[in-house]
């Protein structure tokens, strides 16, 4: 920090790089002033040598990599493997406020999952006017062909990824919602097992909430939705296979469940029931987490050109033989544009206003709200709205004037497929970097399981901008993660 | 297990096996080459050298350049498809065993390459046959012996199996001259060499002495029980491994599958050697037609079988 203060203190010297600025500081509420739960990691880092925090960096790194904890990049070199980049340090919320984050979330998964269940069924919201039908039907994540049918115990998301971010007045408030197939939870469980070994002196005092149950709640709520008269069901992970990014994800959380990973070619379907093939003969499968995306599930009913699914799979599945987690056809409800109209999903459906509020957005499919985005391209950032993982977006502060007069013409020619939302001032968390702790811009991904009902567990994943100014906290944009404590 | 992890274990163990074979070969004639072979000797060397790794096309001019060029392609795809066939199935051998066979195929990315192996021939073919010994050595202890471990070793001695019963006829067919009372040096070699391309001669001189005569190499690599080389050593394991692995699957279909490995065992333990010389190739040829048998068999019973087989039990 580059302030008299600072400086003059000579125990501070660890932080001489650390600025604040008008983004939240997850670490000081003021200059050389850490927040109160923040105060055990602060007096840690002042008191370690360079050398002991290197080192710690270092063992941290090494298991990492020998747990080969990776992910693949695409569209470079087909595939390339990396280390998922970890920053060191943990990031802490505090008991009161993940109590409001928790609330929200289950206020939000609640409504979400009601509105995919009437927009499939009766779409009373949709004839009393919440949400306009051509948002919903031009949704190319919409799936006519789950209409009219009732999926277990109507749950349609049963793992669901919020991405929420933190306002300089110190909110949290929802950038995303991800119910298709959110991936990362796997990050999560193994940095926290990584931080426990390289900060024991700090889970001793802190009160750290645990986060390792997550894998038997899973396991737990996949078992709620099997199948009637299916008592003990075989359940199993599908995978599109070792080149997807998120195979390890797949492999470890198989592992953790105690399940079979299977492939669609391991699966058959005769007669409505899904069989795997194993060689001691053919194995009834009752539920199916997926991580398949919609499209590659069924060939016969969806792209016919997937090898990734199981031929018949989908009328096993409205015939009410297996249960797929998550359900078909839910991406319309994470889709950029409905964003916008969550608050009012959460007010019809459970007559409560929202906890966690939404960012400003505005519809490029609206002609006035467009034209607003137009003249202001270097003031917004512009999201296409089916796209996820960072790809397909303009960051207009930092954009060239030749990517915003190209995000104009695509606009322009597709405007229903383009959000804006102003830049936003993600929150800064502590970072180690190079011997120094710098501040980083972070975001917050809990994990929302709903099966017989909705639990989180309290953690998640805080996905940070390692380059320094960024606001991209995608791994496959630079992004790293860190820990996420929440305290008792 | 699921069948398609059998299936990646089976072809992993198999490429494994068959790599280290191609390279063993290899090594042998090279130095055999070196040392013996004047003028159009060495041509005749390479298409030997060829027929006996199953080449399958005519071979019009140089030998040498075609057998070297075919041997080291398939042995760095042999390494290649073993490891792709780990890849698939990471999760179900240790990470052990993976590290080694991705050590190997990052290396034979160099050193399979004709200039490389012009230079240093030696090195090559110690080095991949060391890996794959050292790999057998790794799966052995640090991988569960169940139906997995079953897989690997029925995929290693089918091929095995395969390729020595091949490599002796091939042999025979090129050196060998019934009713000849002596053999020249070069020829004494020559007999050597099969030896030494399936790792038996040492273990030869201990049973037969170290002098020479086809039928008693024959013998030996046919019908030996105590050496692993041997086809019948390969066949009586094979047997024992699909044994293990019916019991485990408790697969109501295997029945014809243990008939099929029973005749083969039954063809190394009860035909008399002077008998299987009187026909050589038909001999040789029947057992890699049952080899074929038994192949097809695990794909019909554990790994491809047909749905509506499988749902009448």
């Amino acid at each position: 920090m580059a302030t008299a203060r600072f400086d003059a203190d000579t125990d501070h010297t660890r932080f001489q790089d650390y600025w604040l600025d008008s983004a939240y500081d997850e670490m000081f509420e003021a200059e050389g002033v850490p927040r109160a739960h923040y105060r055990g990691l602060y007096d840690l880092l002042r008191d370690l040598p360079l050398t002991e925090m290197r080192r710690r960096k270092q063992a941290a790194d090494t298991s990492f990599l020998h747990q080969g904890i990776t992910f693949t990049v695409y569209g470079r070199d087909e595939g390339t493997e990396r280390i998922f980049p970890h920053d060191l340090l943990p990031r802490i919320i505090t008991s009161k406020e993940w109590g409001t984050i928790e609330r929200g979330l289950i206020q939000r998964i609640t409504a979400l999952n009601l509105f995919l269940r009437d927009i499939y069924n009766e779409g009373r919201s949709l004839d009393d006017g919440v949400v306009p039908r051509e948002i919903v039907y031009s949704c190319k994540h919409f799936r006519r062909q789950m209409r009219e049918f009732t999926v277990p115990r109507n749950i349609y998301i049963t793992v669901i990824g919020t991405d929420l971010i933190r306002l300089p007045d110190g909110r949290f408030v929802v950038l995303e919602d991800n119910l298709r197939v959110p991936s990362g939870v796997s990050y999560m469980l193994t940095s926290r097992q990584v931080m426990r070994r390289i900060f024991p002196e700090l889970f001793r005092t802190a009160g750290v909430r645990p986060i390792d149950h997550y894998s038997e709640a899973l396991l737990g709520t996949l078992r709620a939705l099997g199948p009637e008269g299916r008592p003990d069901p075989n359940i199993v992970l599908l995978t599109p296979g070792v080149y997807n990014s998120a195979y390890f994800e797949h492999a470890f959380l198989a592992r953790q469940m105690g399940i079979e990973l299977v492939e669609g070619r391991d699966l058959a379907v005769h007669d409505n029931t899904v069989y795997m093939r194993t060689t001691a003969g053919l194995r009834r499968v009752d539920v199916i987490y997926r991580r398949v995306d919609d499209d590659f599930i069924d060939p016969l009913v969806f792209r016919p050109d997937s090898s990734l699914g199981v031929a018949g799979l989908f009328s096993a599945y409205r015939s009410g033989n297996v249960t797929l987690a998550n359900a078909l056809g839910t991406g319309v409800a994470d889709d950029k544009a409905l964003y916008a109209y969550v608050p009012r999903i959460i007010r019809y459906f459970l007559n409560e206003d929202p906890i966690l509020d939404n960012v400003e957005t505005y519809l490029c499919s609206d002609p006035v709200q467009r034209s607003h985005v137009l003249e202001r391209l270097d003031k917004y950032v512009v999201k296409a709205v089916g796209e996820s993982g960072g790809y397909g977006m303009l960051i207009g502060p930092s954009s060239t004037a030749a990517e915003r007069e190209e995000f104009r013409r695509r606009i322009q020619d597709d405007p229903r497929n383009y959000i804006a939302q102003p830049t936003m001032q993600l929150s800064r968390a502590p970072c180690f970097l190079d011997g120094s702790v710098e501040p980083r811009h972070v975001d917050l991904r809990p994990y929302i399981l709903f099966g017989d009902k909705p639990t989180i567990v309290p953690g998640g994943l805080t996905r940070v901008a390692l380059r320094k100014g960024s606001l991209v906290v995608n791994s496959s944009q630079g992004g790293g993660s860190k820990d996420t404590w929440v305290l008792h | 297990m699921l069948s398609r992890v059998a299936d990646s274990l089976y072809w992993m163990s198999r490429y494994m096996e068959r790599a280290e074979h191609t390279a063993r070969v290899m090594g042998v004639h090279w130095n055999l080459m070196l040392e013996h072979d004047a003028g159009s000797a060495a041509e005749a060397r390479w298409r030997h050298v060829l027929a006996a790794l199953g080449y399958k096309e005519e071979v019009r001019d140089d030998a040498f350049a075609a057998a070297q060029t075919y041997a080291l392609d398939q042995m760095a795809s042999a390494i290649a498809s073993a490891r792709e066939n780990a890849r698939q199935v990471r999760e179900q051998i240790s990470s052990e065993m993976w590290e080694e066979l991705n050590r190997l195929f990052h290396e034979s990315k160099r050193i399979a390459e004709p200039e490389f192996f012009g230079s240093r021939p030696q090195d090559v073919v110690t080095s991949v046959i060391r890996s794959s010994r050292l790999f057998q050595g790794i799966t052995d202890t640090t991988m569960l012996h169940g139906e997995g471990w079953q897989f690997i070793q029925v995929g290693r001695s089918i091929e095995r199996v395969q390729q020595t019963v091949r490599l002796l006829s091939a042999h025979f067919r090129a050196f060998y001259h019934p009713g000849a009372d002596s053999m020249s040096v070069a020829e004494h070699m020559e007999w050597i060499g099969l030896l030494r391309s399936c790792s038996s001669f040492e273990a030869y001189c201990k049973v037969y002495t170290a002098e020479m005569r086809p039928e008693r190499v024959a013998e030996f690599l046919l019908l030996n029980a105590e050496f692993p080389h041997s086809v019948r050593f390969g066949v009586e394991r094979l047997r024992g491994s699909l044994e293990s692995v019916h019991q485990a699957t408790a697969s109501r279909r295997a029945e014809r599958l243990g008939k099929l490995a029973g005749r083969l065992t039954a063809a190394l333990s009860y035909t008399p050697i002077e008998e299987i010389m009187s026909n050589l190739h038909e001999f040789s040829t029947s057992i890699r037609r049952l080899c074929g048998q038994i192949h097809g068999g695990i794909y019909q019973v554990y790994i491809s079988y047909p749905i509506e087989a499988a749902l009448e039990v």
